[in-house]
């Protein structure tokens, strides 16, 4: 279900404090977050995000097109290696990356 | 044979039906439409005059996304949520479900025909 208008969309109110200080000094440096749930607004275009994904930061190079997303869609948080495979003893590569 | 929307020609069946074989428009919009129109919905679709069927014709021209046009807009949707490499677009490349439904079992539709895997005998014996 999606959120009521009224109030408006989420966004992470220290994130935005912080992005607004660049945008004034006219500087572009990545921010560490963890504010994943936070919704993307036209301010953040250009900026570089640092987004936690439960292990560790991902870099997230916010284009015009992510407005209205959210960040942690940018940040993936599950890792898949692929099937077991027997036959071809194929391992589900238990490397860690 | 009645002609909307380009190339649809559905016939014989009431008006209001033979119009949501066009894709695009439902039960909601083939009532807006005939309403528009001022056709009777329940007339046979090759009983409603040529020049009904040329208005019917303009107001889907001027208001509604019908056929190509729309596929083409969702498939755009979706390019673009591949594009910014968003998760909902990860789940499309990938064809899986992309509203978080399960996929441990089900998501027939998405992934498609079962490919059963040797050696795994069954769900109980996992």
């Amino acid at each position: 279900m999606g959120r009521s208008l009224k109030k408006g969309p989420f966004v992470d109110e220290k994130l935005y404090r912080k992005v607004e200080k660049l945008n004034s000094a006219r500087k572009k440096e990545a921010i560490k977050t963890w504010a994943r749930a936070c919704t993307i607004v036209p301010e953040f275009v250009g900026h570089t995000f640092k987004v936690h994904n439960g292990n560790k930061f991902l870099d997230v190079f916010v284009t015009e097109d992510m407005v209205g997303h959210k960040l942690g869609e940018f940040s993936n948080s599950r890792t898949f290696r692929g099937h077991t495979n027997k036959k071809e003893g194929v391992d589900a590569a238990p490397t860690k990356s | 044979m009645p002609r909307v929307a380009g190339i649809d020609i559905p016939e014989k069946k009431k008006i209001y039906y033979a119009l949501q074989y066009v894709h695009g428009i439902g039960a909601k919009f083939a009532k807006d439409i005939l309403a528009e129109a001022g056709v009777d919905g329940d007339q046979r679709a090759n009983e409603v005059e040529e020049s009904k069927l040329a208005v019917i014709n303009s107001i889907i021209d001027s208001g509604y996304l019908v056929e190509g046009a729309l596929r083409r807009q969702v498939q755009q949707n979706i390019q673009r949520l591949k594009d910014i490499r968003s998760y909902r677009g990860d789940r499309h490349r990938k064809g899986l479900p992309v509203r978080g439904q399960r996929t441990q079992s089900n998501a027939r539709t998405r992934k498609g025909k079962k490919k059963t895997v040797a050696g795994k005998k069954s769900v109980k014996a996992k």
